[in-house]
């Protein structure tokens, strides 16, 4: 082994993740045999789909509208096998030696922290808060859209459990760093930043939505710039690690989210484009431009473009 | 992206099952499915049951709310349609048993016709409940395929299941790959009795699908996605699997026995 070879692995708070590139909530995430198989790609750590209270169907067909290279619109309307079920994926996953990210939503802060305790006692390493589903009525971001709402869940939340929590938050928002701050004063070990962006596809021939919900989240490569933009504002409001979110397919646009202040980043829509073999290339491609760039580790570029020489 | 087609063709091809054809470019080859969507219902997985040029046709057995809606389309409805995705029947085999039960015949009849057209020897074992809903028997004959049926009724052919009928014919010909689609535990039977005899047997597995991209996980089975690495595996795939042939997951991803809601 080359002595110079960048060191990947990255500290969210007390959570040591082998490297930064985490199975984004929602895809892949419905069985444990899927997050092993994503782990077993080389995912530094995967985030199970947001779990609820019971079994969602979530929204009828159609839940995806597909804009070639540059996008998806999704409104899959939250569908989950419910906390009654689901431990017996993250089980199923865990056995494989996955590092296993529970993600819940609940309708209030109450239900948010019993889905917490619950999901937290099947041995996930962390919970993530999913505050900001831009399309789904009663959750995300409906909850999750102002500092007092954010808080007051976070705060229920981290009585509730050990493990770090963090808080996904919405970009739906003027100031979406301002729900940052009101997390991490709330208690939130870690902020990940963005979910997807509230979009809309009509069909003209048909004079109609696509999606059968009709207002659906944005995700892919067109979002990119929205997320690094949130991660950057974050990232100098808050001292928490920031997780970074939002179009990040290749190992360049990893970069780019350490460099505006994440310490992390979670990988979606890549999956569709790229297949699950993405997470390999993301690791050994980030692991060759660290050492061409001359840092020693990933962390060591974590906020890198806030201090770029003038 | 998705292409909203006008239905050219409406055919009745059993009481229950009925075919829209309408145009479509893009090349697709047996085995493969588009997702079709009805505006105002659904949009749901379907295989190609015509797959061949610009003209492409899926087959609709009603079985839920919204496939006895799609049946009530007419020529001249609109729908949208987005792929075609998944896998294709490798079509390399020159001698060919092709098992299918119920609706099974959407996906394998194409595969059938474009095998024959290139000089295989097929021979097809159908099933169905009753005589009237076997599907795609005179596409099959018109092909040149021996074929035998099996109905649940007695009504015609061999009384019972299909799988009988497969049985004896790997017992008493030989064949160089299975191709079967249908109910699963009748597709791990075929598989099972085509395994000690050395005949590799792909199946059609069908499954849940929103994203229909490899992304959702609606459709895992397994560690397989059907949407992306199916929906035709070889059955040495499939049978070591504990949901095939048990269980399938629901819309929230849930998993329910085969044969319960």
């Amino acid at each position: 082994m080359r002595a110079d070879v960048a060191e990947l692995a990255v500290e969210i708070g007390p959570l040591r993740l082998r490297n930064p590139f985490l199975l984004a909530s929602g895809i892949w995430g419905e069985s444990g045999e899927s997050l092993a198989g994503a782990w077993d790609a080389g995912a530094g750590g995967v985030i199970t789909k947001s779990i609820g209270s019971a079994p969602r169907p979530g929204y009828p067909n159609p839940t995806i509208e597909s804009y070639s290279d540059w996008g998806l619109l999704n409104a899959m309307g939250l569908p989950n096998p419910g906390i009654e079920e689901y431990p017996r994926e993250v089980a199923a996953a865990r056995a494989r030696g996955a590092t296993v990210i529970g993600s819940v939503f609940g309708g209030d802060a109450e239900e948010f922290a019993e889905l917490a305790r619950r999901l937290a006692a099947t041995g996930v390493v962390a919970l993530e808060l999913n505050l900001s589903c831009p399309h789904a009525e009663g959750y995300g971001t409906e909850v999750g859209s102002t500092p007092d709402d954010v808080a007051a869940i976070v705060r229920a939340v981290v009585r509730e459990v050990r493990v770090p929590v963090i808080a996904k938050i919405t970009p739906n928002t003027p100031d979406p760093a301002a729900l940052a701050v009101a997390a991490e004063k709330a208690g939130a070990a870690a902020i990940s930043a963005i979910n997807t962006v509230r979009g809309l596809a009509i069909d003209a021939t048909l004079h109609r939505p696509v999606l059968a919900h009709g207002l659906g989240g944005l995700s892919g490569p067109a979002i990119k710039p929205v997320g690094l933009a949130c991660v950057w504002q974050i990232y100098s409001r808050v001292q928490v690690p920031v997780i970074g979110v939002g179009g990040i397919s290749t190992s360049e646009d990893a970069l780019e989210y350490l460099m505006a202040g994440a310490r992390a980043v979670e990988v979606g829509t890549a999956v569709a484009r790229d297949g699950i073999g993405v997470f390999g290339r993301l690791v050994s491609g980030l692991s060759e431009r660290l050492d061409a760039l001359g840092y020693r580790s990933a962390a060591a570029a974590v906020g890198a473009a806030h201090t770029a020489p003038s | 992206m998705r292409t909203v087609v006008r239905v050219t063709e409406r055919v009745l091809e059993t009481p229950s099952t009925v075919t829209l054809r309408f145009p479509y470019e893009a090349p697709a080859g047996p085995g493969q499915f588009v997702m079709i969507w009805f505006p105002g219902d659904d949009e749901l997985p379907m295989s190609l049951s015509y797959t061949g040029g610009s003209s492409k046709g899926v087959t609709i057995k009603a079985m839920g709310e919204t496939s006895r809606n799609v049946q009530r389309l007419r020529v001249g409805d609109a729908v949208g349609i987005r792929g075609p995705y998944g896998n294709r029947f490798d079509l390399s085999a020159r001698r060919v048993l092709v098992v299918g039960g119920g609706s099974g015949s959407a996906v394998l009849a194409p595969a059938a016709e474009s095998a024959a057209a290139s000089g295989a020897h097929l021979t097809v074992a159908l099933g169905a409940t009753e005589a009237s809903e076997l599907l795609f028997r005179r596409r099959f004959e018109d092909m040149g395929a021996d074929v035998e049926v099996a109905t649940d009724d007695g009504s015609e052919g061999t009384h019972g299941f299909v799988t009988v009928v497969a049985e004896r014919l790997l017992a008493t010909e030989r064949f160089d790959a299975v191709w079967t689609c249908g109910p699963e535990v009748m597709m791990q039977k075929v598989a099972r009795a085509a395994g000690p005899r050395n005949v590799p047997v792909f199946c059609s597995v069908e499954r849940q699908m929103k994203c229909a991209l490899g992304m959702c996980d609606a459709c895992a089975l397994g560690p397989v996605h059907v949407c992306v690495d199916g929906p035709v595996f070889p059955a040495e795939r499939l049978l070591p699997l504990e949901e095939f042939g048990r269980s399938h997951r629901d819309p929230s991803g849930r998993r329910v026995p085969f044969g319960t809601r």
